[in-house]
């Protein structure tokens, strides 16, 4: 199904079962352990041993020597992969350092060996006996040293976007700012870590793993083993999270199957908690110089964006900057996002990539504007809101709705309460301050398929490759197949997550809920219209509700359809130029209450509010576990996470849960999510679009802000921890 | 993990001589830091000898007055037991700083004073740590050493001592008794039971090979407030930045013991005398000759702010 004209009234818009808050159906697997993840995927193929990844020890150079001789003495030990024996691998589309390395060595805890055993006791401790000596490398492992490095001369690229004069505007700007904002490595640091069970069949492989893009992944893994990829098969059905780091082939699932090929039998492997900041992909650190130019009234006339991030050869930079370019207006403008090459492990995608790090600092820079100004920061951005795109105005936003999730916000945290004065407002050891900032997130558009097959019994069973990633994919696409065939959810059952299936979206990006829905929706028509044909009616004028198709005065049990035997129909939805001609994105605004220790500085998270606006909920229960869950992601990278780098070495070294912290309960306080009622036919059928990154995007600014209107202390440099607000708190008695 | 022997002890004599018997061989109980360790090959004891099935896992009144601690006693029991939380509140409140209710449910309190560092070039098989690899060099001097020790350390090492209980029982003065492989017994004071790292920082505690602890004793109580306060980045399950750990008297003298700052609960018996006069002199003199690096120079000002808002509550 082409879509290239908005949507009109369609089935979806009755609203029976879509839009209405809806329990997991997956939830009962996942409440009583019986939901199947990769790594205790113990049925599906007997005889399985277990691999154990060594990781490179250095963060730059090559291997000298690498025995193994020990580790393949070792009991229960089947075989020992490295790139010596591994035969001739390619690399993946994705994949920016090989996932095998050696002899060199690209970034530290590079896979360098898997050792094959009988249990997965045996394989670890004869992995602790493969000796590797190195040859170390220079390194390049600072990105403010490569970004001095880079010099003035990188400043002005021939990629950043320029529109109008910003030099001259920003120069003659009567209000102005130009700070600059850093925002660290990030890990994803999801539960479940990166996990495959892989076995061959002669030629053909099947690799059960975690992994949120089925199709993408599927290909890679064919290609870095250089066989066809009709031959490979993935079946990912459930993922204990991604938020990036499971989008594309890693080290598990090629190392699995290179162990299964050696060993001659199937061959389970999880990365080690240890190994995962540094072997698999993380948010690379920016560092970012924002200028704002306004007039004394508030209007913004300039505005400059630059962010630096740093990637090994070949990789690209963090997009930190292009939020910049739609959010707010003002007639001249340049943005440009610049990369350094380091050889830090790789940098790629994680939990709204490009919005998250970028609003960070954009909307700290909003906050000092409007203080600068005297103006309300809620007011100062609502005094440059924007209904078309600032670089190109013919082309106007599908729905935005900034302005109303900022009233509305606004309103319902009680922003009129605030004490604008900095460090003036007390509860007994604790300064107390409010902050706010501006979300945003662009709606992404890829074609999406699905397969819906109706049985005699009246059950609709939907197939597509589509996952769920904790994100309740399940339920979404259940409701709209039961909307679609006018079914109760109990009739409908989804199958998700497996090569052969029909090509999906996928989950990233937060693409998935609304692509993935309306190659459903595409589906569900034409099996419509081939139950209609089957049953003798026209398709255009048939009722599908409660379990009949109803025509005229007739109405007919909708298995009776697949009486002469089971229909199927496949589908997909593919965009037309919406997306150029209107600008969709999703908006909000995050409001946040921390109270700071007066003696420690310690930041603890009071209360927190979003308001989102991003087209139609589909399930409002499972949207809103989504923006809780960002939302935390987001007091995370305000308050805590950070990867810490050794610029000697050049490897991140706090490089487990201790090590690496991520908010726990107790530094989550009360959230409140509140949806504006919105539709946007521009999007898709569904009119709905992504909203799970959407939670995520602002919140780090609202923290840092809230921090500054408690302490008057102005931190530019995330985490926002103790340390950077210590020397500026009031003194003691 | 490296294959290992393992045996069941009887009594504590038995389990000390069996561990004399066997070059290398550790004692285990709850297990929450050895057997991670364990299984990344840094620890790597041929032998271990399970003492769970002493039985140390009481705590009883002592003739002067005091509260005898069994060695098997788990953290989250010492915690609520109605002796400790009436008479030795800062224990109780240290005890519940700690770790998580799982792995308190399972640690000892003998373990909890054997807990190695969590530096994490020690967690780090491929980096220098001369604590793990003597003569390896120290990976964290020059490194991520925000965690570290500012005060105490060496050459070597700048790691801290992870525990909070221990700060506790070193406000406290408690005392760490042990059975030796011979069968002898001994009081340690806990004021000498953990050692500066030194050129020797593998050598962490004065225990003898084999020798075992048998119980933690306290004095009689002390009266007066107990304060433990910990600061860390996040609200729980995290390791302290700094901790102060105080019993603080109405007339203004007290105690005062630190964790997060040095390679053992810091304490400085003379710095007290400081306390009347306040927050900036007693830390001054509890910090006098302080190292700390770049990363972690802030926990001089935060022990000192953190002391102020104890002392604060201690009045309030």
């Amino acid at each position: 199904m082409k879509f290239d004209t908005p949507a009109t009234t369609n089935p979806i818009d009755q609203l029976k079962v879509v839009g209405v808050s809806t329990s997991r159906i997956d939830g009962p697997l996942k409440t009583t352990g019986t939901a199947p993840y990769a790594y205790e995927r113990h049925d599906v193929v007997p005889n399985q041993a277990y691999g154990y990844v060594v990781g490179a020890g250095i963060g730059k150079g090559r291997i000298a020597s690498l025995s193994v001789a020990a580790a393949k003495a070792a009991p229960g030990v089947l075989a020992v992969v490295t790139a010596d024996n591994a035969g001739k691998l390619g690399k993946g589309r994705l994949n920016i350092a090989k996932l095998l390395g050696g002899p060199e060595i690209d970034h530290y805890h590079q896979a360098v060996a898997l050792v094959v055993a009988e249990s997965f006791e045996q394989a670890r401790a004869a992995a602790q006996l493969i000796r590797v000596e190195y040859e170390r490398g220079e390194g390049r492992f600072d990105l403010a040293q490569a970004k001095a490095a880079m010099g003035d001369a990188a400043d002005a690229k021939k990629e950043d976007s320029n529109v109008g004069d910003f030099a001259a505007a920003f120069a003659a700007a009567p209000v102005k700012l130009d700070e600059t904002y850093r925002t660290p490595d990030q890990s994803h640091a999801m539960m479940e870590p990166h996990a495959t069970v892989a076995a061959w069949e002669g030629d053909r492989l099947t690799v059960w793993t975690s992994n949120q893009m089925v199709d993408w992944t599927t290909g890679d893994l064919a290609r870095t083993l250089g066989m066809p990829k009709e031959k490979v098969r993935l079946i990912s059905p459930f993922v204990g999270g991604g938020f990036g780091g499971k989008l594309f082939l890693r080290a598990d699932t090629l190392l699995a199957a290179l162990g299964a090929r050696a060993a001659g039998r199937p061959v389970k492997v999880a990365l080690q908690r240890p190994l995962m900041m540094n072997n698999t992909t993380h948010r690379p650190a920016t560092i970012q110089r924002i200028r704002i130019g306004a007039t004394a009234d508030g209007r913004i006339t300039a505005i400059a964006h630059e962010s630096w991030s740093g990637n090994l050869p070949d990789g690209k930079p963090e997009n930190a900057v292009d939020q910049t370019r739609l959010l707010y207006a003002g007639a001249n403008r340049l943005t440009g996002n610049r990369l350094a090459v380091l050889d830090l492990p790789e940098g790629n995608a994680m939990r709204a990539p490009g919005e998250a790090p970028g609003l960070m600092a954009l909307e700290i820079a909003m906050d000092e504007m409007a203080e600068r100004l005297g103006l309300d920061p809620v007011e100062f951005r609502i005094r440059n809101d924007t209904q078309v795109d600032p670089e190109k105005p013919e082309r106007p936003f599908s729905k935005r709705q900034l302005v109303e999730c900022l009233r509305v916000g606004a309103e319902r945290f009680g922003w009129d309460k605030r004490n604008p004065r900095p460090g003036a407002t007390r509860d007994g050891d604790w300064l107390v301050g409010i902050g706010m900032a501006a979300a945003f997130r662009n709606n992404l558009l890829t074609k999406s398929a699905a397969r819906v097959r109706l049985d005699t019994r009246g059950v609709v069973t939907v197939e597509t490759d589509m996952t769920d990633i904790g994100t309740g994919s399940y339920t979404i696409i259940a409701q709209t197949a039961a909307e679609m065939m006018g079914v109760g959810l109990d009739r409908v059952v989804v199958r998700l997550g497996d090569s052969s299936f029909p090509v999906s979206a996928g989950s990233g990006g937060q693409w998935g809920a609304n692509n993935a829905t309306a190659g459903v929706y595409a589906a569900c028509v034409k099996l419509r219209e081939a139950v209609a044909q089957r049953l003798g009616v026209n398709s255009a004028d048939a009722q599908f509700a409660d379990g009949q198709v109803r025509s005229g005065n007739r109405s007919v049990p909708l298995a009776q359809a697949a009486g002469g035997g089971e229909l199927s129909a496949e589908d997909a939805i593919e965009y037309g130029d919406l997306g150029k001609r209107y600008q969709q994105s999703t908006f909000g605004g995050h409001f946040v209450e921390v109270a700071v220790d007066a003696a420690t500085g310690e930041t603890r998270v009071r209360r927190m509010l979003a308001v989102c606006a991003a087209g139609r909920i589909l399930n409002p229960l499972s949207a809103r576990s989504q923006v809780i869950g960002a939302m935390t992601m987001g007091v995370g990278a305000a308050l805590m996470e950070e990867l810490a780098v050794d610029t000697r070495s050049g490897f991140f070294v706090n490089h487990d849960l201790a090590g690496y912290e991520v908010p726990v309960h107790a530094d989550i306080p009360h959230q409140e999510v509140i949806f504006l009622d919105e539709t946007d036919p521009i999007s898709s059928p569904m009119k709905a679009k992504g909203v799970g990154e959407l939670g995520l995007c602002g919140v780090g600014a609202a923290v840092a802000n809230a921090v500054y209107n408690a302490t008057g202390v102005r931190v530019r440099d995330y985490p926002v921890t103790l340390d950077k607000l210590l020397d500026r708190l009031p003194p003691l008695a | 993990m490296r294959p290992f022997s393992y045996e069941r002890a009887r009594t504590p004599a038995d389990a000390a001589a069996a561990a004399a018997r066997t070059p290398g061989a550790k004692f285990i109980a709850g297990g929450t830091n050895l057997l991670d360790l364990m299984k990344l090959e840094i620890e790597t004891p041929p032998h271990l000898i399970d003492v769970n099935g002493l039985s140390l896992d009481t705590v009883a009144p002592t003739p002067d007055g005091g509260l005898r601690i069994g060695a098997l006693v788990r953290n989250t029991d010492l915690a609520a037991d109605d002796r400790v939380r009436r008479d030795y509140g800062l224990l109780s409140r240290a005890l519940l700083a700690g770790a998580s209710g799982q792995l308190r449910n399972k640690a000892t309190t003998a373990g909890n004073l054997l807990q190695r560092t969590r530096c994490p070039y020690f967690y780090d098989t491929a980096q220098p740590c001369n604590k793990r690899q003597p003569g390896s060099g120290c990976a964290a001097i020059g490194g991520f050493s925000r965690q570290l020790a500012v005060i105490g350390g060496s050459e070597a090492c700048i790691a801290t001592h992870p525990s909070d209980m221990a700060v506790a029982m070193r406000a406290l003065d408690a005392t760490v008794e042990t059975v030796r492989p011979d069968g002898a017994t001994r009081g340690i004071p806990i004021a000498e039971f953990h050692r500066l790292p030194g050129d020797t920082p593998h050598i962490e505690t004065a225990l003898e090979p084999g020798e075992l602890i048998t119980a933690v004793t306290l004095p009689k109580p002390l009266g007066g407030r107990h304060i433990y306060r910990k600061v860390r980045d996040r609200a729980s399950y995290a390791f302290a930045l700094v901790a102060v750990g105080a019993i603080l008297q109405p007339d203004g003298s007290g105690r005062v013991a630190l964790g997060g700052v040095a390679h053992k609960p810091w304490r400085v018996e003379a710095a007290e005398a400081e306390l009347p006069r306040g927050a900036k002199a007693a830390a001054a003199a509890l910090l006098a000759g302080a190292k700390p690096t770049p990363e972690n120079a802030f926990k001089l000002p935060l022990v000192e702010r953190t002391l102020a808002a104890v002392l604060a509550q201690a009045k309030g």
